[in-house]
C-alpha cells in the first residue's frame, strides 16, 4: 500500500544523479589512484601503489600538506568553539538590539570566501594593510609582522581569516541553544547554593552538549575540506609552507599529474566517509528520536 | 550605578564591538571602492574625499560584469530550482514510506554532507557525459552538490506535515504525483524558502567548480570574474574593491530580506536537543 502511495522509483532519479556526480568520481578515484593518468599521454597503465609511495616518500611535501590539513581542522575547530561559545555566554541575555546584532554577527558566514580572501589580503599587507596601521598607531610596532609573507605566520593568518569568518555562525548556533535552556534549572541550581561556575558546569554546558557536538561536527567537515581560504591567501606559499590537501589536489591537477592529484582525493575521500558514516548515522537517528 | 547595571552596559559594548569587528573589512572595502588610485592603494578606514562613482562603471565594463553577473544568476537560479525539485521529492519518499531499501537511500544520500568531491576523477565522468565546459554542467554540478543537505532540512520537515492531508488527498482521487506537488508541496513552502535562499546563496559564492570546469571566461560566474580582475588589476584597489561589491552585494542584500529563514536553516537541526 505504502508503497503506491509513495512510490521509491519518485526518489531514483535524485539518487541517480547524486550517485553519478557525487559517489562515482569517488569511487573512480580507488582506481585511478593506481594508475599513470596524466594530461601528456592517452594511455593510462596500472603502476600498482607507486602514487602512493610517491605520496609517502621523504623526498616530496605530502605529509605536510596533510599534516597543515589536521592542524588547520584541530585549530579551527577549537577556536570557533572556545571564541563562539565565551561571545555567546556573554550576549545570551540582556542585550538591546539583538536582531541587529545577530544580523551583523552572522554576516560574516555569508559572505563569498574568496571576497573575504581578497579584504583579507588587503588587510594583511604588511606595509599598507590596515592590521599593521592600526597596530603602530596602537605603538605596537613589534607585534607588526609580515602576515601573510612570513613562513611563521602565514598558516596562522589563514587560520585566523577563517576564523574570523565562521566563529559568527558557530556563536549563533550556541546562542540559539543556550536560550532553549529552561531557567528553572537555573532556579533550581541557585536554591541547590551553586555558583556561576557550578551552574555553567553542572547546567549549561551538559545541557549544551548538543549543540556543541553539531558545531564540532560542522567546524570538522569545514576544516578538511579547507580550499579557498588557503588558495587566495597564499597559495600554498611561502614556498609549500601553508599547503593544505585540496590546494595540493588543485595544483596536480593544473600540471596534469592527475593519478597523484586522485590518489591524494582519495585518501580524504576513505578518511571523510569512513568520518562522516558515524557521524551522519547519528544525526539520521536523532532525528528519527524527534519524530 | 549597581553591579547589574554596569554588567549589562559591559554585555551590551562586547555586543557593539563585536558587530563592528565584523563589519570593519566590509566597510574598508565600500569606502574604499569610492576612492581615485591613489587615495586608495593604503586601503585605509578614511573617508573618500570626492566619491568616484565612475570606479563601478569601469569595472563593470572592464571586468565583463555583465556577463558574468548573468551568468552568476543563471546558475544559482537554475541550480536551485533543479536541486529543489530533486531534493524534495526524495525527501518525501524517504519519510513518509520507510522501507528498508528507503532508510539505505536516505542515509546513502545524506552521507553526501560529509563527503569530499574528487574533483579530478569528476574530470572524466564530465566528459563522459560532455557536460564539462558547458552552463548546464555547470547547473547540474552546483544542484547535485545542494542535494545532500536539502535532502536532510526538508526531511526533517516532511514529518510535521499530517498525514491525514495525504489520506484526503488519496480518498478524493490524487494520484502519488499529484499528491505530491498539490498537497504536500504547498505545505512544504517554510522549508522550500529556506533551502532555496541557502541554495542560492551556496551556488552564488562558489568558486571552485568553475574553477575546475569552466574555461572559457565568457561563462565564468562573478566570483571566479573577481578573482580574475584582481590578478590583472591589483595595483588598482579601488577597481579591485568596487569589483567585490557588486559580487558580494547581491548575496548581502537577499541576506538581508531573508535573515530569518537563512539564520534558522543554517542553525536548525542543531539545537533541538
Amino acid at each position: 500500500m505504502r508503497n503506491k502511495i509513495y512510490p521509491f522509483y519518485f526518489a531514483l532519479g535524485t539518487v541517480g544523479v547524486y550517485f553519478i556526480f557525487f559517489v562515482v568520481p569517488g569511487l573512480m578515484g580507488f582506481y585511478y589512484s593506481l594508475t599513470d593518468w596524466n594530461s601528456y599521454s592517452d594511455t593510462i597503465t596500472f603502476i600498482g601503489l607507486d602514487n602512493f609511495k610517491t605520496l609517502f616518500s621523504s623526498g616530496e611535501n605530502y605529509v605536510s600538506y596533510i599534516i597543515n590539513t589536521l592542524n588547520f581542522t584541530a585549530s579551527t575547530v577549537i577556536l570557533k568553539t572556545a571564541i563562539g561559545l565565551l561571545f555567546a555566554l556573554i550576549l545570551n541575555e540582556g542585550i538591546k538590539l539583538k536582531g541587529f546584532h545577530r544580523v551583523m554577527i552572522f554576516m560574516p558566514s555569508i559572505v563569498p570566501m574568496l571576497v573575504v580572501g581578497l579584504i583579507f589580503k588587503s588587510i594583511l599587507n604588511p606595509a599598507t594593510g590596515l592590521l599593521n596601521e592600526a597596530l603602530r598607531w596602537l605603538g605596537l610596532d613589534f607585534m607588526a609582522q609580515k602576515w601573510l609573507v612570513d613562513a611563521n605566520w602565514a598558516f596562522k593568518s589563514i587560520i585566523g581569516v577563517d576564523t574570523w569568518k565562521g566563529a559568527g555562525y558557530i556563536m549563533i548556533i550556541l546562542l540559539a541553544g543556550l536560550q532553549s535552556i529552561s531557567r528553572s534549572y537555573y532556579e533550581a541550581a541557585e536554591i541547590d547554593g551553586a555558583n556561576s561556575w557550578h551552574k555553567f558546569k553542572y547546567v549549561t554546558l551538559p545541557l549544551l552538549m548538543p549543540a556543541l557536538v553539531v558545531t564540532t561536527v560542522l567546524n570538522l567537515l569545514h576544516g578538511l575540506k579547507v580550499f579557498e581560504a588557503v588558495y587566495v591567501l597564499t597559495n600554498g606559499g611561502p614556498g609549500y609552507a601553508t599547503d593544505v590537501l585540496y590546494t595540493a589536489i588543485f595544483k596536480e591537477f593544473s600540471m596534469g599529474r592527475y593519478g597523484v592529484g586522485t590518489a591524494l582525493s582519495s585518501l580524504l575521500f576513505l578518511f571523510m566517509t569512513i568520518v562522516g558514516y558515524f557521524v551522519i548515522r547519528l544525526m539520521a537517528r536523532e532525528e528519527g528520536r524527534d519524530q | 550605578m549597581t553591579p547589574k547595571f554596569v554588567q549589562k552596559l559591559a554585555r551590551n559594548g562586547i555586543a557593539w564591538l563585536l558587530s563592528l569587528f565584523t563589519f570593519l573589512p566590509l566597510y574598508l572595502i565600500i569606502v574604499n571602492s569610492l576612492k581615485d588610485q591613489m587615495g586608495a592603494s593604503s586601503m585605509s578606514i578614511a573617508l573618500p574625499k570626492e566619491l568616484h562613482w565612475s570606479n563601478y562603471s569601469i569595472v563593470v565594463e572592464q571586468g565583463k560584469l555583465l556577463q558574468s553577473f548573468l551568468n552568476s544568476l543563471l546558475y544559482a537560479v537554475g541550480s536551485t530550482v533543479l536541486g529543489i525539485a530533486l531534493a524534495a521529492i526524495a525527501a518525501y519518499i524517504f519519510a513518509r514510506n520507510q522501507s528498508r531499501l528507503n532508510r539505505f537511500m536516505y542515509f546513502f544520500v545524506i552521507l553526501g554532507i560529509a563527503m569530499p568531491i574528487n574533483f579530478v576523477t569528476l574530470t572524466k565522468v564530465m566528459q563522459f557525459t560532455h557536460l564539462i565546459n558547458t552552463q548546464l554542467g555547470m547547473v547540474i554540478l552546483l544542484a547535485v552538490m545542494s542535494i545532500p543537505f536539502s535532502v536532510f532540512l526538508i526531511y526533517g520537515f516532511v514529518g510535521s506535515v499530517p498525514r491525514e492531508l495525504d489520506e484526503a488527498g488519496i480518498v478524493d482521487g490524487c494520484s502519488p504525483l499529484r499528491l505530491f506537488y498539490s498537497i504536500v508541496a504547498p505545505l512544504l513552502t517554510p522549508v522550500i524558502v529556506t533551502v532555496g535562499i541557502l541554495n542560492f546563496m551556496g551556488a552564488w559564492n562558489d568558486f571552485v567548480l568553475p574553477l575546475y570546469y569552466l574555461n572559457d571566461s565568457n561563462m565564468w560566474p562573478m566570483t571566479l570574474a573577481v578573482y580574475n580582475f584582481f590578478g590583472r588589476f591589483s595595483v588598482n584597489w579601488n577597481l579591485v574593491s568596487a569589483d567585490i561589491v557588486l559580487t558580494t552585494l547581491p548575496v548581502i542584500i537577499i541576506y538581508l530580506l531573508g535573515q530569518k529563514y537563512i539564520i534558522s536553516g543554517m542553525t536548525s537541526g542543531s539545537v533541538k536537543g
